[in-house]
């Protein structure tokens, strides 16, 4: 044991004296899952981060700054997280990108007492974006509670501007992150008088069969909200099919709708109509997307994979975009690539009207809203790809902001 | 030829019943004990200690797999369930009642020995992989239970926020203070265990292990053991959930899924089954292998590729060497790190003269 013990020391002290890095570097610490439960969104939203930062460090970086991506693959496992924060503070990171709900919540207080900043876009509850509770995470993408809002909007609209009378499915995963929408349409309900109805998926989400005949058969709804994970969105895909129900009357939420899940359901044809939810601009139609192809074009290489599946891509180049819109911002108040954790935290509250050519919404961070105000944008599976069906919105934003008080004040009892 | 076994003639009671008999492993464990509880506080980074805490939680957690399946034999893939519900009870009690954080440790551990019997009760009719399967099922029910419990699970996702851990005024929040804390507990963990297995009830685990009707007929009452291992194992269980509250800031459901079960299994399967320091070895490679192979991968592996197309890599050769090097080590050793490290230690007992 002695000998494991004085192995394993060496090895790390060896190792922690190879990979530091040069003071002018920026150093990110990113976590990633590759491997794992949750690989298909990390194996094509890992490659769009690094090639966002590669794109800016071949244009000289942040003023002449290198960018440096330190990442490590936690395997979704928290330990494992937990000791990837710990290598990346060895490394000096600036800033530091957790990865899953789990992480998240491992390594937020950490984070707080170590005054480095971190997002956690599309994980966490609704609740994480208070920044006065959270002062060092950054949710930056549209909470559940926003998405519940944005989707009930949405139905609204399709459904000729009222809802008096109409009737909203509501089929989710059945864990907590899925129950998540429900008290959003809870409160909305009455005010714009429609009824709804929940119907629970159980993990592992490939059987909803009964679930979705009873949705377009027994409870005959106007609309549904599908808030599906995993391999659950391209089954229900085929389910509704099945039962003769129109995709166009389907919303899902930001994690029910990427190109693999689009392919599994039977390909574009097949879903077509269907409409999903998004944090960012998903389709390859965007300038910065050309210049990354444009900046493999010019290495002589092929483009990457991943770059097909653009709604997890286009989430990686989003993260990497506001990460670097953040320490660009703090590099620039500094005047210095000299800066810190807390620096790179206020960098986050200058970042205004940077959408790259409407991949990004249009954010606005502030000391309180650490979500930066809950924009979604609604595409619909058209015949070879995603087709914008709104404009970056946001709706009820009072009574997100109410469910949130009221429960913050339940919390701090 | 470094120590010799022989002379040490014991004239009491006292001396016959002592857990460590001979000087050099008294030596050993004071040796364990200046490594680290001195040297390793003082002489590590942060980074390091966060390494040793992990293990050291993991310790906890496979000593308890251990007593249950090494030592009395009951196969079980529920041992991450037994975790959570100490977890959410710790959490529950710190975050709604203020109770002091040292009693929750034991109250979380009792809470999952509670839960631990009821799923032990199977264990007399049923053995071997079919109670694998009924443990199984308790770790989806307890899991479905919590996820399905707001009152147990705090309501937001599933998870419940706590404070730092507090000893008499003394918050622990430094990187050293939770390592110390956390060895501490590894430690009575250990010592506990060794003192549990040379009591009645461990020899009455071994009994049942290996022949339960032979154990039976001597007298020994194989459903009330039976449950005591479920039991006591399950404690350990609930103070690991309880450690990782307390480490991470938060108990959540989603820490404690069916795969981490399975590590623990692997843990004490490369450890050695039924051997306490094969617990604690099988801790330290499970959680510290992938660690090593990164950082050789790493170091290697940037001589030749770029950084970006490096770090897809080395998350999929990661999985692969690991599962390579935990064939190799149980082909090489079936027995387990334990066995390895007796065959040294009995090549090195007599050597140079090995005749």
């Amino acid at each position: 044991m002695r000998m494991w013990t004085t192995l394993g020391a060496a090895a790390i002290a060896a190792s922690a004296m190879a990979s530091t890095a040069s003071a002018k570097d920026l150093v990110i610490g990113f976590m990633c899952d590759r491997t794992g439960p949750t690989s298909v969104t990390g194996t094509t939203l890992c490659p769009g981060y690094h090639d966002y930062v590669n794109l800016v460090n071949s244009k000289g970086g942040i003023m002449g700054n290198k960018v440096v991506v330190n990442e490590i693959d936690h395997e979704y496992k928290v330990p494992p997280a937990v000791e990837a924060y710990q290598k990346f503070k060895t490394q000096n990171a600036i800033l530091v990108s957790p990865y899953g709900t789990p992480m998240v919540y491992a390594l937020v207080q950490k984070m707080a007492e170590d005054k480095i900043p971190g997002t956690s876009a599309g994980f966490g509850t609704a609740l994480a974006g208070n920044g006065e509770r959270y002062p060092y995470m950054f949710p930056i993408a549209a909470s559940y509670y926003s998405q519940a809002g944005a989707a009930v909007k949405f139905a609204k609209d399709q459904l000729g501007g009222d809802l008096k009378g109409k009737k909203i499915a509501y089929i989710f995963y059945d864990n907590p992150a899925g129950r998540e929408g429900i008290p959003i349409l809870e409160k909305l309900a009455p005010k714009e008088g429609f009824t709804f109805r929940t119907f629970a998926v159980p993990p592992p989400g490939v059987e909803m069969g009964p679930q979705i005949l009873d949705i377009t058969r027994r409870f005959r709804a106007d609309f549904v909200i599908s808030h599906l994970f995993g391999r659950a969105p391209s089954v229900s895909l085929k389910e509704f099919k099945r039962a003769g129900y129109p995709l166009n009357k389907v919303v899902g939420f930001v994690w029910a709708g990427s190109e693999g899940d689009i392919a599994a359901a039977g390909g574009w044809e097949a879903a077509e109509g269907y409409n999903t939810m998004h944090f960012a601009g998903v389709g390859s139609d965007y300038p910065v997307l050309q210049e990354i192809r444009d900046m493999y074009k010019a290495q002589g290489k092929e483009e990457p994979e991943a770059m097909k599946f653009t709604a997890y891509y286009n989430r990686g180049v989003f993260q990497a975009a506001v990460h670097l819109a953040a320490i660009e911002n703090a590099v620039k108040a500094k005047g210095s690539a000299d800066v810190t954790g807390t620096d790179v935290r206020d960098g986050f509250y200058g970042i205004k009207d940077y959408t790259l050519g409407g991949l990004l919404p249009p954010l606005q961070v502030t000391r309180k809203d650490h979500e930066g105000g809950g924009w979604v944008r609604i595409f619909k599976a058209g015949k070879a790809g995603y087709e914008p069906a709104t404009e970056w919105y946001r709706a009820y934003r009072a009574e997100v902001r109410e469910l949130l008080e009221a429960e913050e004040s339940h919390l701090k009892k | 030829m470094f120590f010799r076994e022989s002379g040490e003639y014991k004239t009491d009671y006292k001396r016959d019943m002592t857990l460590y008999p001979l000087p050099i492993s008294r030596f050993a464990v004071g040796l364990m004990v200046l490594l680290f509880f001195v040297a390793a506080p003082l002489l590590m980074s942060e980074y390091q200690l966060t390494l040793l805490s992990l293990v050291a939680i993991a310790v906890v957690g496979a000593l308890g797999l251990n007593i249950l399946v090494g030592y009395a034999g009951q196969l079980s893939i529920g041992h991450a369930a037994f975790m959570s519900v100490g977890a959410y009870t710790a959490a529950n009690l710190v975050t709604k009642l203020d109770i002091p954080f040292l009693l929750t440790i034991p109250a979380g551990g009792l809470m999952a020995a509670a839960v631990g019997l009821v799923v032990g009760i199977p264990s007399l009719r049923i053995k071997g992989i079919y109670l694998a399967i009924a443990t199984l099922a308790a770790q989806f029910i307890i899991e479905w239970i919590i996820n399905h419990s707001p009152s147990i699970s705090g309501g937001v996702q599933a998870s419940i926020e706590i404070e730092r851990p507090t000893i008499l005024g003394w918050k622990l929040d430094q990187a050293v203070e939770l390592y110390m804390f956390l060895v501490t507990i590894a430690a009575i963990a250990i010592v506990g265990t060794q003192n549990l297995i040379r009591s009645r009830i461990g020899r009455a685990f071994v009994a049942i292990r290996d022949q339960d009707i032979a154990a039976e007929i001597i007298g020994i009452s194989v459903f009330k053991y039976k449950l005591y291992a479920f039991g006591i194992s399950s404690f350990y269980a609930g103070v690991t959930g309880v450690l990782y509250t307390y480490y991470l800031g938060i108990a959540s459901y989603e820490q404690f899924t069916l795969v981490v079960s399975i590590d623990y299994l692997a843990m004490i399967i490369i450890g050695g089954l039924g051997s306490i320091l094969g617990s604690v070895l099988g801790a330290f490679f499970i959680t510290l292998l992938p660690i090593g192979i990164r950082l050789f991968m790493e170091n290697i592996g940037s001589l030749f590729l770029e950084p970006e197309a490096l770090a897809s890599i080395i998350s999929q050769m990661r999985l692969i060497v690991f599962g390579a090097l935990i064939i190799i080590f149980l082909i090489m050793e079936p027995e387990g790190l334990n066995r390895l490290w007796i065959n040294i230690r009995n090549y090195f007992r007599v050597w140079p003269f090995s005749y």
